[in-house]
């Protein structure tokens, strides 16, 4: 018999403002321990938390591109449990008043088919500390610089069928904050996290029960642990077991999940409105601030590409692969006035990102500006290059020897235009080879590209090749 | 409504309230009486009201997204039980 596979995700997007959600205290990465935990974060008595406007633009922008409603009276709430990395004794989160209510996402799988996925909700919170082992025998450090860092909890609906499914979503997801510049993605240092809740069950029977997969920190891991998890799970009910409500960890090593904790209390989080904290009210006039300051988003940027610059579907999709990337490609594109926007949109996707994945670099921190490589393209479409000389001056401007003019001149690259230069080339490639114009001219009129190779060689590289051409059709004459 | 001596174990066990033997019984009572309070609320019609968030009718102030604050960690730390290569040291916890 059959197993209909039901899956929803849990995703944390940790927000990209300068400091935390509800203290003045840096939310910058990697800082030394407790550096940046401040008397709120340490939730000590007295202390009054004050919301970061950061945070509301930031959710609501996400809401927008989600097509979700938006909470115009959003409430925080305290969720109580204990836990070293957490001094509060509780979390303040939102409960049944949301920042960000039911929206959707659309997401296209390997077959090329589309499918919505419905996003019940996303709500504001902060994160914990962190536990630090082994830093004296028997006891726990804790370091509590992540402790108030602000994140969007972004919740779906149980509406993926498969590990692939999810990864889809996931991936979509976490293109779409990135776009937004909410969230900068980084998996790695845990900005983006994905839970994932899987059941499964017979057809139309109801909702199996559900395991929890935590804290995977890539998209092929996430996708081999839910793939994992199904297996188990119907293992589990066909040799006559049943699964239980659990959180299970994923061991990468062993490609297993295996059961961090058994969720027998997850009623049991007392939560209960937030004291120090005022309902926060959202009107039309900020949502539409916010709409106006909205970036492209992917989705759009593609169709504009084809539509607009009439480039393939395929280099749409690596041009807009990130933002980055898609604004690069289009600041080439008007430094060169439109004049070659395939041309631009070759040497983005071939040269600059190869060079970019040979180095292991991001735009942002690539050798060469989309001012440098427009000013390289210019200097093709205006014939001062060959195609084949771009290659080695854009090699020279990212290993930074300077602006193409500047490689050009000091290299002595420039293009032979000049007639009389070209024509001293090609009356001393033809002397040399009187027996290939002999054949030539008894008809082998494919010796025209061999004498061609020959000037360029002659010149190296140099001589336009157009010129060239003409000038030798018409001595061979 | 009443609690029996298992339920006040499982909230003790909950809030992390130590709760001692010879006290259950007592405790189970006063709890008990809280109930019978909130049942008496219960018969209030709250049809069309909205939950109560805060009891001041105002509305959220906002602070602008700028790091305010400085590292006083030794300070802070100097007050904790115990702390150790800048962390703040807790029992021992495995999960």
């Amino acid at each position: 018999m059959s197993w209909e596979v039901v899956i929803g995700l849990e995703i944390h997007a940790q927000l990209t403002t300068k400091s935390k959600i509800f203290s003045g205290a840096s939310t910058a990465y990697g800082a030394a321990p407790n550096s940046q935990a401040c008397p709120i974060d340490l939730g000590m008595p007295g202390v009054l938390p004050v919301l970061n406007q950061a945070v509301i633009g930031k959710s609501i922008m996400l809401g927008l591109a989600l097509d979700a409603e938006i909470g115009k009276r959003s409430v925080f709430d305290r969720k109580n449990y204990f836990y070293p990395d957490l001094p509060k004794g509780y979390q303040t989160t939102q409960f049944e008043f949301p920042i960000v209510g039911q929206g959707k996402l659309e997401i296209e799988l390997e077959d090329g088919r589309k499918k919505v996925i419905g996003v019940t909700r996303a709500h504001l919170e902060e994160d914990a500390g962190k536990s630090v082992h082994g830093l004296v025998p028997g006891q726990t450090g804790v370091d509590l610089n992540r402790s108030g860092t602000p994140l969007l909890e972004i919740v779906s609906d149980p509406d993926m069928s498969s590990a692939k499914e999810a990864v889809a979503y996931a991936k979509k997801m976490h293109e779409l904050v990135q776009y937004l510049g909410i969230c900068d993605g980084n998996m790695q240092e845990g900005s983006f996290r994905v839970d994932s809740n899987v059941s499964v069950r017979r057809p139309g029977e109801p909702l199996g029960t559900r395991a929890e997969l935590k804290n995977i920190n890539s998209f092929r891991f996430i996708e081999k642990a839910i793939e994992f998890e199904i297996e188990r799970q119907i293992e589990l009910i066909e040799s006559g077991g049943t699964v239980v409500q659990e959180t299970r960890l994923y061991d990468a090593e062993n490609d297993t999940t295996r059961s961090m904790r058994t969720k027998e209390d997850a009623n049991d989080y007392r939560y209960f409105p937030c004291p120090d904290l005022l309902p926060v009210i959202i009107v039309d006039e900020d949502i539409e601030a916010i709409r106006a300051t909205m970036p492209e988003l992917p989705e759009a940027k593609r169709t504009r590409f084809v539509t607009e610059f009439g480039l393939s579907d395929y280099d749409a999709v690596v041009l807009t692969s990130s933002r980055a990337m898609a604004e690069f490609f289009e600041k080439v594109v008007a430094l060169t006035q439109k004049k070659d926007i395939k041309l631009c949109a070759n040497w983005v996707t071939s040269g600059f990102s190869a060079a970019l994945n040979r180095d292991g670099l991001s735009v942002e921190v690539s050798p060469v500006s989309a001012e440098m490589l427009a000013g390289m393209i210019e200097r093709i479409l205006d014939n001062s290059i060959s195609g084949k000389i771009a290659k080695q001056v854009f090699e020279a401007m990212w290993q930074g020897e300077g602006t193409a003019d500047q490689v050009i001149e000091s290299k002595g690259l420039k293009q032979i235009t000049d007639t009389g230069a070209i024509e001293a080339l090609v009356d001393e490639v033809l002397a040399n080879n009187p027996e290939q114009v002999e054949s030539y001219k008894a008809g082998q009129t494919k010796m025209l590209g061999y004498f061609v190779g020959q000037i360029m060689k002659v010149s190296g590289g140099q001589a336009n090749p157009g010129q060239v051409n003409k000038m030798l059709v018409a001595k061979l004459k | 409504m009443s609690l029996g001596k298992a339920e006040v174990e499982y909230i003790s066990r909950l809030t992390q309230i130590e709760v001692r033997e010879e006290a259950v019984e007592g405790v189970a009572q006063k709890l008990s009486n809280i109930l019978d309070l909130f049942a008496q609320m219960e018969a209030a019609d709250t049809q069309d009201v909205l939950p109560m968030a805060h009891p001041l009718d105002a509305v959220q102030r906002l602070r602008p997204d700028v790091v305010t604050e400085v590292d006083q960690h030794e300070k802070l730390q100097a007050i904790a039980p115990a702390a150790a290569e800048a962390h703040y040291l807790v029992p021992q916890v495995i999960e």
